[in-house]
């Protein structure tokens, strides 16, 4: 009884702890949030932390600024396009790559689980320059096609873990459905995808993730005279000589961080189970 | 089955490992010949023979940034690992407000690294400027752990969910039976948890080990390498070697450090699995 | 069945390799096909710009040569500080800049062997000096397009409530006695004389290069050079003066200016705490407009460092924007930049954007006239019989110079480091880096 009385005391100190901790976990977004509201002169180094006041106060004009100035919405649009593309492609060619190379035991399938998991531990730095060159050399420099690259660049992880799932599958089930007369592709539509749905969903959230973010692939493939993604959009609010448009740099920064959290918020139980057992097959 | 399946290569694998060739084999490969090689496209590429190699060993800047991003990826691997088996402790106490903790700790993960080094930029400058610090700019030691404390913010959320699983998957009975035994629980922590969450350490000394050493987007953003590549590690300093440096020496060199650099990731992920996964308990 | 596998595998394989193998001529054409099926011109023009304040103002004028022309002209504008790496990836592409800049003779060490020869060019006749065009030998490699001054920016309001007004500064004497005073009535009057400096990358390039240029400038002077391979320092006691008073007089203690960016001190120069603002023309536009200051309030002086005759002594006149033609562009290309960069300086059309719009002086014969009050200041100043301070900066042996010599600054100015740092970094590395860049 004493024990559990001690218990709880010790978990009242961590529930308080922690809320101390979650407000200091909170606190970049909401300066970035107060920020945003300030007009630019009120935002420098030393009073980053200060809260607007009346006289500081800038209303929405940093949000116009930062969607009129340099083509937010466009940006939101290609990175959302690529992301769901990209996203859609991995998930689709790779479970059926993986299924193949599971259910077909060759050389040939040895060969290119081996090469996927090679080329997960592969420094992106390794190949920038040699992929840059293959991607534009075949025109792959839009937001329409880069899913391709990243389908090939992101094949490795997801083969990967599809591989491991595929595996733990009973070959029974698939047999009963090719002895009802299913050809491959109706196996794989209507047995197995239903049963990767779990690692589908953790395949997805975990690539998502990095395509949603990354920035030095579409920097370096992107045909930069048409296109930017969001990441590299915000680097475009610093001027030469020095000059930051501070106010709409910190509107911008908002704007993309928003969507993410109002889209973790609402998915959250599928990113983190997705997340965990995308570690636990990793 | 797998005489039908077989006939279904072309659709089953064959767009994945065209991709794959495209977005990884061929400019693998390509890589690694050019590493010897003048070039500064692929086309007009010159045989050069391990000179490349030679300057970018000798280089200096390569070998500081190398040091700093082992003194790196040491101390955040550290750091990371046991802040987020702490806080995977204790959010498995059933505290109060379990999963608003969980959802505020993972939320950083979702942002990307480039925004994340902005905004960490803005805050620590203005720290540095109300202690009347040199900014991050000037000031090595304040981007170095401001790189330890910005990975910490984004990967302990991320590392405490994999722990959490880990923790959770611990049976109750074992945990019962260790009270019954008098273990107290620090016992029961380094005794039983520990050993029964080896797994879940294996994967996150794994992921924070390459995720440091192969750190760029945030430490691009957050200190661009300043002061005078100070504070620049080896995936900024390949970078760097690459597009900030003109001239057709440049590239081989770069390419010759990306080798080097893929070589140490390979050795670490190799040696770093067989370590852990030896202490693994089979469940 | 493996063997057929293996084939169709290996086929595969020799199929996707053979594409990219084959691809320079297949994206050549694919490359130009959209861009010449639009048009009735056969060449286009793909400029890397410098400078992203005026990416607005060329996309314009981009619409207006293609109206106008039907040549497709498309502007892209780096982010800052990303100017070299863009380049550098860009040139790699199949389409690549037809027209992109360099800063000087420094950063045309680079990229010389992507140059075109101007020297037969319209755009090269019509400079108005020789003196703007990037040369070695007869071969021209790149035409200074703007030419910009910088200065001390006074905010004369608060000047004259000091008591004084910018003609009471003639030399660095002069300087040195107003802004001690003001310090010594800082309390009172309520400003301070100079901005803090901002010694982080957002600005130290106001000290390290272009406060660095004055010294460089009078010693070349001496000399009757232009470029040297070990500079001797003759001046730097007197770049210790001006840097000491910049320190001493400023809004914050010399310790706290490691603290400060380039955006604080254009926020305090904005907000009336200090009289003095080391920077150029270029800055013009974020002065003046809504809620700042107006032309009355502003003047330029020149920095005085006490060396030369300093009664005569300009702005800091010069010019580190050249425009570079891509040599490896296709003919046509070539010829449609050639033609679009001649048109930006000769038409209506291009010069009055460039003055009024972007805000630029253009050194060639057509110009029109800029609103800009730095500059009309500085043409005041030449017809007056002053002699303009030339940039020597884009001399400076590279970049790693410029850096180190920033960290010794901001250290003596800390109390960190001594005097004796910087002259270390200012003489013996120029050396050292100049052996590096071209031994």
């Amino acid at each position: 009884m004493n024990n559990s009385k001690a218990k709880s005391a010790l978990n009242m100190v961590f529930t308080v702890l922690f809320s101390v901790l979650a407000v200091l976990y909170i606190y970049p977004v909401f300066m970035i949030l107060i920020n945003s509201f300030k007009v630019e002169t009120a935002i420098s180094t030393s009073t980053v932390f200060q809260l607007p006041t009346a006289e500081t106060f800038a209303g929405a004009a940093n949000f116009v600024a930062a969607v009129v100035s340099q083509g937010f919405l466009q940006s939101f649009f290609y990175t959302l396009f690529i992301t769901l593309s990209s996203v859609a492609l991995i998930l689709l060619c790779c479970s059926m790559c993986a299924w193949y190379i599971t259910r077909i035991n060759g050389p040939v399938s040895k060969a290119i689980y081996y090469l996927c998991v090679f080329s997960m531990v592969v420094p992106f730095q390794m190949v920038m320059f040699t992929l840059a060159q293959t991607a534009d050399s075949l025109n792959l420099n839009t937001p329409y096609n880069i899913c391709i690259i990243y389908l090939g660049f992101g094949a490795g992880l997801a083969v990967f873990m599809f591989c491991g799932f595929v595996k733990s599958i009973p070959l029974e089930i698939e047999e009963a459905a090719t002895i009802d007369g299913c050809n491959p592709l109706q196996t794989y539509g209507l047995i197995v995808l239903p049963i990767l749905k779990p690692t589908l969903i953790s395949v997805a959230i975990l690539q998502a993730m990095w395509v949603w973010n990354d920035y030095l692939l579409p920097t370096l493939v992107l045909d930069i005279r048409k296109y930017r993604t969001i990441s590299m959009l915000i680097q475009y609010f610093r001027g030469s000589y020095g000059r930051v448009e501070m106010g709409p740099m910190m509107a911008c920064i908002l704007l993309t961080i928003l969507p993410i959290i109002v889209f973790y918020l609402f998915c959250q139980k599928y990113i983190i189970e997705g997340v965990v057992a995308g570690a636990v097959k990793g | 089955m797998q005489k039908t399946l077989k006939k279904y290569f072309p659709i089953f694998v064959l767009p994945t490992l065209a991709a794959f060739t495209i977005g990884f084999i061929v400019p693998f490969i390509e890589g690694i010949y050019l590493s010897f090689c003048k070039f500064t496209t692929v086309n007009n590429a010159k045989w050069v023979g391990i000179s490349n190699y030679v300057t970018a060993l000798k280089d200096e800047s390569f070998m500081y940034s190398f040091w700093f991003t082992v003194a790196f990826t040491v101390v955040s691997t550290i750091t990371i690992n046991l802040l987020a088996f702490a806080v995977a402790l204790v959010l498995t106490r059933s505290i109060k407000g379990t999963n608003f903790f969980r959802t505020v700790f993972f939320m950083p993960n979702l942002i990307g690294g480039i925004v994340l080094g902005y905004i960490w930029n803005i805050l620590i400058n203005c720290v540095l400027s109300l202690v009347e610090q040199p900014l991050l700019g000037l000031n090595t030691p304040a981007g170095y752990w401001g790189l330890i404390i910005l990975m910490a913010w984004q990967q302990v959320g991320y590392m405490m969910i994999i722990y959490i699983a880990g923790l959770q998957s611990v049976s109750p009975d074992l945990l019962e039976a260790a009270a019954i035994d008098g273990a107290n629980s620090w016992q029961t922590l380094v005794k039983i948890k520990l050993p029964m969450v080896m797994s879940s350490v294996t994967i996150c000394l794994f992921l924070t080990l390459t995720n440091s050493f192969k750190l760029f987007d945030q430490n691009l953003s957050l200190t661009g390498g300043e002061p005078n590549h100070a504070t620049e590690m080896l995936a900024l300093n390949i970078y760097n070697t690459f597009y900030a440096r003109s001239g057709p020496q440049w590239k081989g060199i770069g390419q010759a450090k990306a080798v080097i650099f893929f070589v140490v990731v390979v050795i670490i992920a190799l040696v770093q699995l067989k370590a852990t996964s030896s202490k693994e308990v089979q469940q | 069945m493996k063997k057929a596998l293996a084939l169709v595998l290996a086929g595969a394989m020799a199929l996707s390799l053979a594409a990219c193998g084959s691809t320079p001529s297949s994206t050549a054409t694919s490359g130009s096909t959209p861009a010449s099926g639009a048009s009735t011109a056969s060449g286009k023009v793909y400029y890397l710009n410098f400078k992203p304040e005026q990416d607005q103002q060329w996309q314009d004028l981009a619409k207006v040569y293609t109206e106008q022309t039907g040549v497709p002209v498309e502007v892209v504008t780096a982010a800052s500080g990303n100017y070299e790496t863009t380049l550098m990836a860009e040139m790699g592409k199949s389409d690549a800049p037809t027209l992109f800049q360099v800063n000087g003779p420094v950063g045309l060490a680079s990229w010389k062997d992507y140059c075109y020869d101007l020297s037969g060019s319209d755009i090269y006749g019509q400079l108005t000096s020789d003196a703007y065009a990037l040369k070695e030998g007869d071969t021209v490699y790149g035409i200074g397009y703007v030419i910009e001054s910088y200065g001390l920016i006074v905010n004369k309001t608060l000047l004259a409530e000091a008591g004084y007004t910018v003609e009471d500064i003639q030399s660095f004497e002069d300087l040195k006695a107003v802004a001690e005073d003001i310090t010594a009535r800082k309390d009172e009057l309520g400003f301070a004389a100079f901005t803090s400096a901002g010694m982080d990358g957002s600005s130290d390039w106001r000290y390290k290069t272009h406060l660095a240029n004055l010294p460089i400038y009078f010693e070349y002077q001496d000399e009757g050079i232009t470029s040297t391979d070990a500079i001797k320092g003759t001046y730097l006691d007197n770049y210790k003066n001006i840097w000491d008073l910049y320190i001493n007089n400023s809004t914050c203690e010399p310790s706290e200016l490691a603290a400060k960016t380039g955006d604080d001190s254009r926020n305090e120069f904005l907000a009336g705490e200090a009289v003095f603002f080391q920077n150029g023309s270029w800055e013009y536009v974020n002065l003046t407009g809504e809620g700042k200051f107006t032309d009355d309030d502003l003047a330029m002086i020149p920095i005085y460092i006490g060396v030369g005759d300093e009664a005569n002594q300009g702005l800091c006149t010069g010019t580190e924007n050249y425009w570079c033609v891509n040599n490896m562009a296709s003919e046509e290309d070539i010829q449609a930049t050639l033609d679009f960069i001649n048109w930006c300086v000769t038409s209506e059309e291009g010069t009055t954007a460039m003055a009024n719009e972007m805000g630029f002086v253009i050194p060639f014969k057509g110009a029109a006239e800029s609103p800009n009050l730095f500059v009309k200041q500085d043409a005041e100043m030449t017809a007056a019989g002053k002699t303009p301070v030339s940039w020597n900066f884009t001399t400076m042996p590279s970049e790693e110079w410029k850096n180190v010599l920033g960290t010794a600054l901001t250290a003596y100015a800390a109390g960190t480091g001594s005097w004796d740092d910087v002259v270390t970094a200012f003489v013996d590395n120029w050396a050292a880096e100049y052996q590096l860049a071209n031994g």
